[in-house]
């Protein structure tokens, strides 16, 4: 805007598709529902406090899933833990989206084999559109997870464009 | 206060029928006493003047398979005024599927901690402890069969819809 107003000394104007303009809203206020589940929530913690600072790229935990547009499921999901979380999805309005963080959410990580209680993926319950490896993974890790969605949903059709 | 002493003192205190045995090799040593005496037992050691076992530090239990055929309770007794810890071990025997549970008298009506303690050892290896005031599974959710650290223990195909397989 600044940019332009310089060059012409006159109020700026951007023309954009409407479709643009709230696809860039999307991935650029994506409110992730506050809840952790492992030790991979207290990397997530990291994240959000002041040093990694999620706020600037506009993450801010919401504490309703009415409110939220992204689940970040941070740690070990357990069978009883796991209808709470389909709830928990089930709640939240579309466009929704998930990142799975860590071993555990992806695919049962260390207890694949003799975890009894463990559900062996998060995806086994509502579908996920970013994993992020790591145990935990590390702050950055996360953002990258996050960068990556925004990535994703940049790249998403607009309604013209499927038609 | 030693060992030695509260082996005698209990074995004073309690019928000449009961015999308290000893585990010299467990850390802290261990006294072993049969399944139905426990809360007996217990009493006696938290009420004795010189004993004074006002501090339970930990209730666990363990699977010796199906061919011991028993399942242990060990209790972590800590003496505050004496400094003085005491290992406890019950055997009971292991119960077939189709039986009831193998059941232990409670001793959460001596120590609060206990109560915690015992709902574990009855969601995790399915020991009943006869009257406990809320014996209900304490992790696993409720409608979860079976006691998963059993060692012939086999988890469901699926929960709630969710395929368990690797």
């Amino acid at each position: 805007m600044d940019a332009i107003s310089n060059k012409t000394g006159e109020g700026g104007v951007i023309m954009v598709a409407l479709e643009d303009l709230l696809n860039w809203a999307e991935r650029s206020s994506l409110w992730p529902i506050t809840f952790g589940l492992a030790c991979c929530a207290i990397e997530m913690m990291g994240a959000y406090a002041s040093h990694y600072d999620l706020d600037r790229l506009g993450v801010i935990p919401r504490n309703s899933p009415r409110q939220a547009d992204v689940m970040i499921v941070s740690g070990t999901v357990t069978f009883k833990m796991a209808d709470s979380i389909r709830r928990l999805y089930d709640q939240m309005p579309e466009p929704r989206y998930v990142i799975s963080m860590g071993s555990c959410a992806n695919c049962g990580g260390p207890y694949w084999q003799h975890g009894y209680h463990v559900v062996k993926g998060v995806d086994r319950i509502i579908p996920v559109d970013v994993y992020v490896p790591g145990c935990p993974p590390r702050p950055e890790a996360l953002i990258g997870g996050i960068l990556k969605l925004q990535e994703k949903i940049k790249a998403k059709l607009t309604h013209s464009q499927l038609q | 206060m030693e060992f030695a002493s509260i082996v005698k003192l209990l074995q004073e205190k309690l019928d000449s029928a009961v015999s308290i045995e000893t585990d010299m090799d467990a850390t802290p040593q261990a006294i072993i006493v049969p399944a139905a005496y426990i809360a007996q037992v217990c009493q006696i050691l938290q009420e004795d003047s010189s004993m004074y076992f006002d501090y339970l530090a930990c209730i666990t239990a363990l699977d010796n398979g199906p061919e011991a055929g028993t399942l242990e309770v060990i209790y972590n007794l800590y003496s505050i005024p004496y400094n003085f810890q005491l290992m406890i071990k019950v055997s009971v025997a292991r119960n077939k599927p189709e039986e009831p549970l193998p059941s232990i008298p409670s001793v959460s009506h001596l120590w609060q901690a206990a109560n915690w303690h015992e709902r574990e050892a009855y969601d995790l290896l399915g020991i009943h402890f006869t009257g406990h005031p809320d014996l209900r599974r304490i992790l696993l959710p409720t409608d979860w069969k079976g006691h998963p650290l059993r060692t012939d223990y086999v988890g469901p195909a699926s929960y709630h819809g969710i395929s368990t397989c690797e």
